[in-house]
């Protein structure tokens, strides 16, 4: 992973000196809540419905062991023992107290971490594939670019008060597991005559105002990679509307002007700051590949016996096995998704202990090195194949063994009424009591592939609209009701689900997901036809016509 | 408010002068409108001119009359309306601006770094605690990562130089 040099640890000290100054201010009185709250906000530091939450950027969701340690120390400092990741790739504590935020950011400091630009109307933490660097499928690590991104846009000085937030996911992988066409900009790294290059995505989103974002071109070198998003964000900047927050994000500029005359725009900008000072040579590039560790990869059998072995005997094991772990880059290894979904519990929620115990494990196993998947999981990205079984043990000691990756109860959700002061609905709840009626590990396994997004209200923050089954919680009458969407999908075939019907109440909402899943058993050809290929097949009627009869 | 320019506290010359007011003798500050109207006249003129413009206005116009303007004051109705930061830099950077390019509005210490980093090189300060503030504030930060026209070496280049000589 990208190791910190003296520049990048001299600036984030400068950055918590500066925020202790400004905490300073706002508690003697000098500076007003409203004065306060942007400055506050670009370090992370949201007023919640109960408390002040923190949020932590994890860039491009890598993790190092001794940085895990540091957000469960911080769990337990200064939190109630508990944090939660998010959709983002970043981490939550949602109990910190304001006189305590800037020891809380000193103490991530010395390990590298920070809440910068994890909220504000600025340059937000680049997202990107979970299994950068460790998947075959990609063509080149992305994270790579997710690094150059992320230090070209921090604190950046033209580009701190946007219209609206801005986020960036970049994939190398065909399969895209960073859902690059719902972000503000995609990017793909792909192939072209021989040169590595990107395919630029601008204006997707999720929110009040849904679109699958256009492509602007379809091919970039990668020298010009930030002269091209600084001409991005330019006409952005200048252009995007500010009269109406909810208008301000770059997909209504782009839905409003057109993706023509956007991308006129953004060339018209770029041919003239090309071949400036932002024009990326190679030796630029090298200096941060130079700053990347590879880990030193073990030469192993392609297979390993031990592995095999396991699997064959502990029937537990190879169920898990067939769950969480895909193919590695590097004979003999694998890459191990952790699921934080267990059964009853909050979806993305890890306890102090469990962190510690996943930075050990991934010492021990891995490495060192752990990821945040935008699914609310965590991913071991290199463990050695013949140490898979004792790894499983452990984990399984820690409750994060279950094996639903992908799988039903694999639900993503918003915080929700239970800490969101925007929220009409809670989702936890809802979370909770659809991985108890699915808890039954073969029934799950026999249902196959399902992704259910929960959305506490319609700002769409568990991403409903590209759940396979997406739900989103209303408020009718004081009363919570969720409404269904069916069809959505976030990979590279990305596009938003339709709407089931009218919104169910709060007791009937899990029946009906139950009965959608008995619908989709009943028509699917057989066990390879996903829910999602039924859905695209029969389209919602079918459904629709079973979801909402009892019996 | 008061006004700082080149890190000085400094009494402002240049006179705001609304829409058909007449012109008095001195330094002038006219909104964009009314320059552009009357550029010609002003031309005669043996005064220096400012020029204060909103900021969702597109500042190349002013490219073939920046000789002619000694001041471009541009505005921040909200510290977080970000646009004259765009403003500012295509001024000094794609239009090569050099006379005083002057922030005014809600311009606070907090901000002031970025805005020197995108060219700016006076203020009007609207806090009064604010007014001796920018010494500190330039020296918040001793890492840059964007190259911008205020020349400070980025954190990239500085790794290759560092690269070089080792």
């Amino acid at each position: 992973m990208y190791v910190y040099d003296e520049f990048d640890r001299t600036f984030l000290q400068e950055r918590v000196r500066e925020f202790r100054d400004q905490v300073e201010r706002r508690l003697s009185g000098e500076l007003n809540e409203e004065e306060f709250k942007p400055l506050r906000l670009m370090n992370g530091v949201y007023l919640q419905l109960h408390a002040y939450m923190l949020r932590i950027a994890i860039p491009y969701g890598t993790l190092s062991a001794p940085q895990m340690r540091v957000l469960a120390h911080v769990a337990r400092r200064y939190d109630k023992g508990y944090g939660h990741f998010t959709t983002r790739q970043n981490i939550q504590f949602n109990w910190i107290k304001l006189a305590e935020l800037p020891d809380a950011m000193d103490d991530l400091a010395k390990a590298g971490m920070h809440g910068l630009q994890t909220s504000g109307n600025c340059i937000r933490n680049t997202t990107t594939d979970q299994w950068a660097g460790a998947t075959p499928e990609e063509i080149e690590d992305p994270r790579l670019y997710a690094e150059l991104i992320r230090q070209w846009s921090t604190l950046h000085p033209e580009f701190t008060y946007l219209p609206r937030k801005f986020k960036i996911a970049i994939t190398a992988a065909k399969h895209d597991r960073a859902a690059i066409r719902v972000h503000d900009i995609g990017l793909r790294l792909h192939k072209k005559d021989g040169e590595t290059g990107f395919e630029v995505i601008v204006g997707g989103g999720l929110g009040r105002t849904p679109f699958i974002g256009k492509t602007i071109r379809e091919f970039l070198p990668k020298r010009d990679l930030l002269s091209y998003l600084e001409a991005i964000l330019r006409t952005y900047n200048s252009g995007g509307r500010r009269d109406n927050i909810y208008k301000a994000r770059i997909k209504i500029q782009v839905h409003e002007i057109g993706t023509e005359e956007f991308t006129r725009r953004v060339e018209e900008e770029w041919v003239q700051i090309k071949d400036g000072a932002l024009a990326l040579d190679d030796a630029a590039i090298d200096t941060i590949r130079d700053h990347f560790q590879t880990p030193d990869f073990e030469i192993l059998p392609e297979q390993s016996p031990e592995l095999a072995e396991s699997l064959a005997k502990d029937r537990e094991f190879a169920r898990w096995h067939a769950n969480s772990v895909n193919a590695h880059k590097v004979a003999g290894h694998a890459i191990v998704t952790i699921s934080l979904k267990p059964v009853g519990k909050p979806p993305g929620d890890a306890t102090a202990e469990q962190m510690d115990a996943i930075a050990d494990l991934s010492e021990r196993y891995g490495y060192g090195e752990i990821r945040v998947a935008h699914e609310q999981n965590l991913t071991l990205p290199h463990v050695r194949q013949k140490d898979l079984y004792a790894l499983w043990q452990q984990l399984s000691a820690q409750g994060l063994a279950t094996p639903n990756v992908g799988l039903v109860t694999d639900i993503i959700a918003c915080p929700g009424l239970d800490y969101c002061a925007l929220a009409n609905t809670r989702s936890i709840p809802l979370a909770q009591r659809i991985t108890e009626r699915f808890a039954d590990n073969d029934r799950i396994a026999d249902v196959g592939r399902m992704h259910i997004n929960i959305s506490g209200c319609i700002n769409a923050c568990g991403h409903h609209h590209v759940g396979h089954i997406g739900i989103l919680g209303v408020e009718k009458k004081d009363q919570e009701f969720y409404q269904i969407t069916l069809g959505g999908k976030a990979n590279h075939k990305a596009r938003l689900g339709e709407l089931l019907g009218p919104a169910v109440s709060e007791s009937e909402v899990v029946d009906v997901v139950e009965r959608i899943v008995d619908t989709y058993l009943h028509l699917r050809h057989d066990k390879s036809e996903s829910f999602i290929s039924v859905v695209q097949r029969l389209g919602i009627e079918p459904f629709k016509e079973r979801a909402y009869v009892a019996g | 408010m008061s006004l700082v320019k080149n890190g000085v506290a400094t009494l402002d010359p240049f006179v705001r002068i609304e829409d058909g007011a007449p012109l008095p003798s001195g330094p002038v500050l006219l909104p964009l409108a009314r320059f552009l109207a009357e550029r010609e006249t002003l031309a005669g003129r043996n005064e220096p001119v400012g020029v204060l413009v909103p900021n969702d206005a597109d500042v190349r116009i002013l490219e073939p009359h920046l000789r002619q303007i000694a001041l471009i004051v541009l505005t921040f109705p909200k510290f977080r309306d970000g646009r004259a930061y765009t403003q500012a830099r295509l001024l000094r950077e794609r239009l090569g601006f050099t006379g005083e390019l002057r922030a005014a509005g809600n311009v606070l210490r907090d901000q002031l770094l970025m805005m020197v980093r995108c060219g700016f090189n006076a203020f009007e300060i609207s806090k009064p605690g604010d007014a001796g503030a920018l010494e500190d504030a330039l020296k918040t930060y001793s890492v840059f990562y964007q190259p911008t026209a205020d020349g400070r070496p980025t954190a990239l280049r500085a790794r290759l130089a560092a690269a070089r000589q080792g």
